[in-house]
């Protein structure tokens, strides 16, 4: 997938799937350091449903050993940054 | 005349019942009027102007000021093969004459084991609004309404004041009319052929689907103007005009508050003891678990109906208050 | 000191009358709290009855042998030291005639030592339903120096204690028909009538709002409000609001959710909201409400209430609760999803899912439906699962035929089902008819939830967080994937005997999570 990316656009990739897989956050302001599982209680199929949509989206496979330490939008994006740019 | 058009000719309350007179008297020769000044001087009301002068000294009778004489000598008229209209003043003269009414036209039928029949008509003025006072102005309908052995109408509009007074001549028993003061110069048009209408069942005279507004006689037009202005707030108001005040039709009155859930009687009479009490005791009684709220009553204020205009009309049962009420019974105050 | 009345206590919903076998204590024999008064024959076999508090043994009122009505005072208790009554029970004499307190004197609940019992279950005394005042039973009138005059008693303060009269909402006589009709529980209903008063559109809000958390239109819903469809009984439920069908709704978690205060940011303001009916308000986690695309979260929080109100009051629940090792179902899980791409992974609610279903082919009692008292198996299996709905709520749509769906097939109707909870969109054949509920609280939360049913159902079961947790295997501790499962259901159709081993055959099952 493309390495042209820019962070910006990963984080907002990000946050444009989360909302369409929890449409009852689009109107939210979402801090991107914000824990979303505490935050904005977000469960383990939303968690799933949006790491679906990124694998589909930016071609990152997220494994289930990761899902720990990704908890709030900045650490989806740091994640992605990483894995697409280490590739 | 088309069948589609039926001409209507603007007439009063007061001319309207005229005419019921008038019409009595030429269809039935048994028929005569019998009261204080009702002849030479046209009756205190003017209802019966010109009936002397066309019907004569006969059948238009001028009575002595004695209401218990001339209301018993229609009874025994009555039981003799007539069928005299007695008319009293108005409903405080009435209590002059009420041992006749309350202990003879009323019983007579169930004493003589159904052999005598009094079929009497006594009309009679009542409510207040004219600056009559105390003693002329009071509405006693419900101790009338109180008597098994009679029946009570309370017609308030002109269809009902030209046709009941025919129907009540035709029922076999004493029957009881009350005319309210404020009634007799509303005018509006009846039709050229109007005629005898029942004396049972009351009528809605406004469909509504928010709350019943329960009420009779000369409380029905400040009624219907409380109904509009509630129209106005988004209320739609039922607006039922009991007619006969005995029996009172409870079918209707139950359908309406089926529909509604929700009864405001409005009633001239003093609270105590009065008709809105006894209904909203029908309705109690009968459509307790369609209610979703009190029966509410709008009645007069429990004084002596005072002389002074700004006095008399606080006593009385007004527009505003009755959309007060009604605003109130739906929470909207 | 004063007098207070024992009386013969209700040890179940279907408890009418008991008899008494034996008085266990004499008059004038003083007594602790805990200690057994009488023992008292039901159709439950013979039970110690206990005191609630110290005392003294007064009059004993009826004789053994009798067989009496529950209500009825058996004795005068001679009560050293009362209990301080909470706030809101007092009242000050003066206003209390005598004749008033004397019709209901206050009564300690009577507490059960239900012997012989194996299974841990609680049989609660039954609280009289809130609108319906006790029918009082008319006490002989030489019974009442319960309340002294009020002269003797110490002031107004701690000792007057009025009878906890059961609070009787407000609301008029038409709202209450249709909340009868509906089975709509009055309590904790929002009244927009004078005086809060409970009126006829509060209730079919209430009514409406099952419709309108299933999606339906609340135009479909109010038709049915008056005239239940042709040929369909007005039964007792709060769900026959869409053909006489059952819409499920809520659950418990929420209340777990709000329970559980998170640092949050500054309250937004509430969405505007167009429908009037006095908004409920709801405790999110971050004090927020969010959007939902079709759901009035006011209005389902008012249908919650009315169903857990309904629940609460007219199912007698037992419940039991079983550790369940899931090392074997999360080691499996773990590496099958390891595997596989996020698309195709299960979730660990799928297993648990799937284990209720297959393993309620074989317990018909906990899986269908309380029509009047009746119950009425399914014979298909669709699991309702507890959604927890962000900003408060929950909706437990079905899965139909879940027994016969594989685990992917289960995962992918689970998916979409959330999806559409949290997008809109759920059909009412989906909250219509699930005939058990199943509420997982995931990996946030609490070790086990003790679930309410939702009535017409008669069980519900109910995972707590899987944690690692001390196990005993093979007589070695060790650590150990667990889960608490409970069930809750309704004693009426089903006893704790058969629960147990509905939950240990679920916890087989979770063992071989291949199989499932």
């Amino acid at each position: 997938m493309s390495t042209t990316m820019t962070k910006d656009e990963i984080q907002a990739a990000a946050l444009e799937e989360l909302t369409n897989v929890a449409p009852d956050l689009a109107d939210e302001a979402i801090p991107p350091d914000a824990d979303l599982r505490e935050v904005f209680d977000l469960d383990s199929m939303d968690f799933l449903n949006w790491f679906t949509a990124l694998h589909r989206r930016l071609g990152v496979d997220i494994p289930e050993l990761d899902y720990p330490k990704l908890r709030s939008l900045d650490d989806v994006a740091a994640y992605l940054v990483a894995r697409l740019q280490g590739h | 005349m088309s069948a589609a058009t039926i001409e209507s000719t603007a007439i009063t309350y007061r001319e309207a019942v005229r005419e019921a007179i008038r019409d009595a008297l030429k269809r039935d020769p048994r028929v005569f009027l019998m009261g204080e000044d009702v002849g030479r001087y046209g009756g205190c009301y003017a209802v019966t102007k010109g009936l002397y002068d066309e019907f004569g000294p006969e059948r238009i009778r001028d009575a002595p000021l004695s209401e218990s004489g001339f209301t018993g000598a229609g009874i025994g008229a009555a039981l003799g093969g007539m069928r005299p209209i007695v008319e009293i003043m108005t409903v405080n003269f009435s209590l002059l004459a009420l041992d006749q009414i309350v202990n003879n036209a009323a019983t007579l039928r169930h004493m003589s084991g159904g052999q005598l029949s009094v079929p009497l008509v006594i009309r009679m003025a009542t409510g207040a609004g004219k600056q009559l006072a105390a003693q002329h102005s009071h509405s006693l309908e419900n101790w009338y309404a109180a008597i098994p052995g009679i029946k009570v109408v309370a017609p308030a509009t002109l269809e009902d004041a030209r046709g009941m007074l025919w129907s009540a001549l035709e029922d076999p028993d004493p029957v009881v009319i009350f005319e309210h003061v404020m009634l007799y110069n509303r005018g509006g048009p009846l039709a050229a052929d109007a005629g005898p209408v029942p004396l049972a069942g009351a009528a809605v005279r406004r469909p509504g689907t928010d709350i019943s507004l329960i009420t009779y006689g000369g409380s029905l037009f400040k009624t219907l103007d409380a109904a509009t202005a509630l129209a106005g707030e988004g209320i739609q108001a039922e607006v039922i005009d009991l007619r006969s005040l005995r029996p009172l039709d409870d079918a209707t009155l139950m359908a309406s508050v089926a529909k509604t859930h929700r009864a405001l009687i409005v009633d001239e009479g003093w609270r105590t003891g009065s008709l809105a009490g006894e209904i909203s005791a029908h309705i109690m009684e009968q459509a307790f678990w369609d209610l979703d709220a009190p029966v509410g009553r709008v009645c007069t204020a429990e004084v002596p109906i005072p002389y002074p205009k700004h006095l008399e009309d606080a006593a009385l049962p007004q527009v505003p208050t009755i959309v007060a009420a009604a605003r109130a019974l739906l929470g909207r105050e | 000191m004063m007098t207070t009345l024992y009386r013969m206590p209700s040890l179940g919903a279907d408890m009418e009358a008991g008899t008494l076998i034996e008085w266990v204590l004499q008059p004038a024999q003083p007594f602790a709290k805990g200690d057994v008064i009488a023992v008292v024959e039901t159709q439950k076999g013979a039970i110690e009855v206990e005191v609630f508090h110290d005392g003294v043994m007064g009059r004993q009122l009826i004789e053994v042998g009798r067989t009496v009505p529950v209500g009825t005072p058996m004795a005068e208790l001679e009560t050293l030291v009362v209990t301080p009554p909470s706030q809101e029970t007092l009242v000050q004499p003066a206003v209390q005639p005598m004749a008033q307190t004397a019709l209901q004197p206050k009564v300690e609940p009577p507490s059960l030592a239900v012997s012989g019992s194996k299974m841990i279950e609680s049989v609660l005394p039954q609280a009289p339903p809130p609108e319906a005042p006790s029918p009082g039973v008319p006490l002989p009138t030489e019974a009442h120096p319960l309340f002294p005059p009020p002269a003797s008693v110490t002031p107004p303060s701690a000792e007057v204690i009025t009878p906890r009269a059961p609070v009787r909402p407000r609301a008029s006589p038409v709202a209450r028909r249709l909340a009868q009709q509906h089975g709509v529980s009055l309590a904790g209903l929002p009244g927009s009538g004078p005086g809060g008063a409970i009126q006829l559109v509060d209730v079919q809000s209430a009514v409406e709002a099952l419709a309108r958390g299933a999606g339906l239109s609340p135009g479909t819903c109010t038709g049915s409000l008056t005239q239940p469809p042709a040929g369909q009984p007005v039964t007792p439920s709060l769900l026959d609001v869409k053909s006489g069908q059952d819409l499920a709704l809520a659950v418990t978690p929420t209340l777990f959710q709000a329970a559980t205060p998170t640092p949050a940011p500054a309250p937004a303001p509430a969405p505007a909201r167009a429908q009037p009916p006095a908004p409920v308000p709801t405790l999110t986690p971050a004090g927020r409400r969010p959007a939902h695309p079709g759901l009035d979260l006011a209005a389902m929080r008012q249908a919650i209430a009315a169903a857990m109100a309904h629940s609460k009051r007219e199912i007698p629940h037992y419940y039991l609760s079983q550790d369940i090792d899931l090392t074997p179902a999360s080691d499996w899980l773990a590496r099958r999803n390891a595997e596989l791409p996020p698309e195709r992974r299960l979730l660990m609610g799928v297993l648990f899912i799937k284990a209720v279903a297959l393993t309620l082919k074989g317990f018909p009692e906990l899986n269908g439906f309380d029509r009047e008292g009746r119950f009425v198996p399914s014979a298909a299996i669709h699991v309702g699962c507890a959604t927890a709905i962000r900003g408060g709520g929950l909706v437990a749509p079905a899965i139909h035929d879940t027994d016969q769906l594989d685990l992917d097939s289960l995962m992918a109707r689970l998916r979409d089902l959330v999806a559409r909870v949290r997008g809109g969109g759920l059909r009412a054949s989906e909250l219509a008819d699930p005939t058990i509920t199943v509420s997982s609280l995931g990996e946030r939360g609490v070790d086990r939830l003790y679930g309410i049913i939702y009535p017409p159902q008669v069980a519900i079961v109910g995972f707590g967080m899987p944690r690692p947790a001390p196990w005993i295997l093979e007589g070695w501790v060790v650590p150990r994937q667990v889960v608490s499962a409970t069930l809750a259901a309704d004693h009426r159709h089903s006893d704790g005997h058969r629960g147990a081993l509905f939950l240990a055959q679920v916890g087989q099952r979770l063992k071989e999570p291949e199989r499932l």
